[in-house]
């Protein structure tokens, strides 16, 4: 049965990885091109500057070699952008159902639409909304290629306690249940999730790397357009999942004999 | 509301942890190796030589919100 959720995890990937492209070709990519467009610019003053200095000094500018183009814009905005945003979601898709098959039934007496539902609301706070409030999703030209590895790292390590601290949430949310209600129970493991990432997001060190001169609204709508993805694919997760495995139970469920239909129900 | 007259509560079963592990561990590692490629792969670490994968996925990684450059 986990290996049904699985492949169906997946499948509803192919859909949202269809929906989110559409959506960054849209609404992504404008801004990717404004932003290497700002690189360029820069890039070209900067080197101006120096050619200038050097001619100041007597000395002979500089030739431009213009740097070789491994893959051009046009791949990287298609078929490029097509494979990331499908390979990405489908992964998410599959992860998706593998998380469904754990938590169905333990979180509470929720039926696998809701459950579906608030798993995926759950997954889009604790993996893209927490970990890029600390370090945001930056267009080309922001970000100094010498730390790439130290930023890979914190964002994943900050995507790993955010995920962590939010099982740990769910669980304390379970144990509480019975001495403190569900109100109780709910708003005590929220605020323990909160205190967590907050914590977690004050001792890792900070990645401020936007140059003075980058446009305010590229970056903005660059960042709303990497956030409008992710909620259009944790719905598509959370809505059509639900959907699906809520229609395999009930046909399951009106196959087998009412009160036998112990295996293969989803 | 529709009633289903001979199930009423019927819910599917909660799967077995020990039934769901073997899927979680190995689909678990192999999506996180695609997430890996999408996301990190000749960027921070590369276990390919040269930036083709890097280049090819770059609009995507800086969309999906890793760190690139």
């Amino acid at each position: 049965m986990a290996g049904t959720l699985l492949v169906r995890g997946m499948l509803v990937g192919v859909v949202a990885g269809l929906l989110c492209f559409a959506f960054l070709k849209g609404v992504g990519e404008p801004q990717v091109d404004r932003a290497i467009a700002f690189e360029t610019k820069l890039d070209a003053a900067k080197a101006q500057a120096a050619a200038q200095a050097l001619i100041a000094k007597g000395l002979p500018a500089p030739k431009e070699e213009p740097e070789p183009e491994l893959v051009s814009r046009r791949v990287q905005a298609g078929i490029g952008l097509f494979t990331a945003v499908i390979v990405y979601n489908i992964a998410f898709g599959g992860l998706f159902g593998l998380a469904f098959a754990l938590a169905y039934g333990r979180m509470g007496a929720f039926d696998p639409r809701t459950t579906a539902a608030l798993l995926a609301v759950l997954g889009l706070v604790a993996v893209y909304i927490v970990p890029n409030l600390k370090y945001p999703a930056n267009p080309p030209s922001v970000g100094d290629p010498a730390t790439i590895g130290m930023r890979t790292a914190l964002y994943f390590s900050m995507i790993a306690l955010s995920l962590a601290a939010m099982i740990a949430a769910g669980m304390l949310r379970l144990r509480l249940l019975a001495r403190h209600g569900p109100w109780n129970a709910l708003l005590i493991a929220a605020g323990a999730y909160l205190i967590a990432v907050v914590v977690v997001g004050l001792m890792l060190p900070p990645v401020n790397e936007v140059p003075p001169e980058f446009p305010a609204v590229v970056l903005w709508r660059f960042r709303m357009a990497s956030l409008g993805a992710q909620v259009i694919m944790w719905m598509c997760f959370g809505l059509l999942f639900g959907v699906l495995t809520e229609r395999a139970a009930a046909a399951s469920r009106s196959a087998s004999p009412a009160l036998h239909a112990k295996r293969r129900a989803f | 509301m529709t009633v289903t007259p001979f199930a009423p509560t019927t819910r599917p079963p909660v799967i077995p942890v020990r039934e769901a592990l073997p899927w979680v561990v190995l689909g678990g590692l192999v999506l996180l190796l695609a997430l890996y490629f999408i996301g990190a792969e000749q960027g921070a670490t590369s276990l390919f030589p040269g930036m083709y994968i890097h280049e090819f996925v770059h609009d995507g990684r800086h969309l999906l919100g890793f760190p690139c450059h």
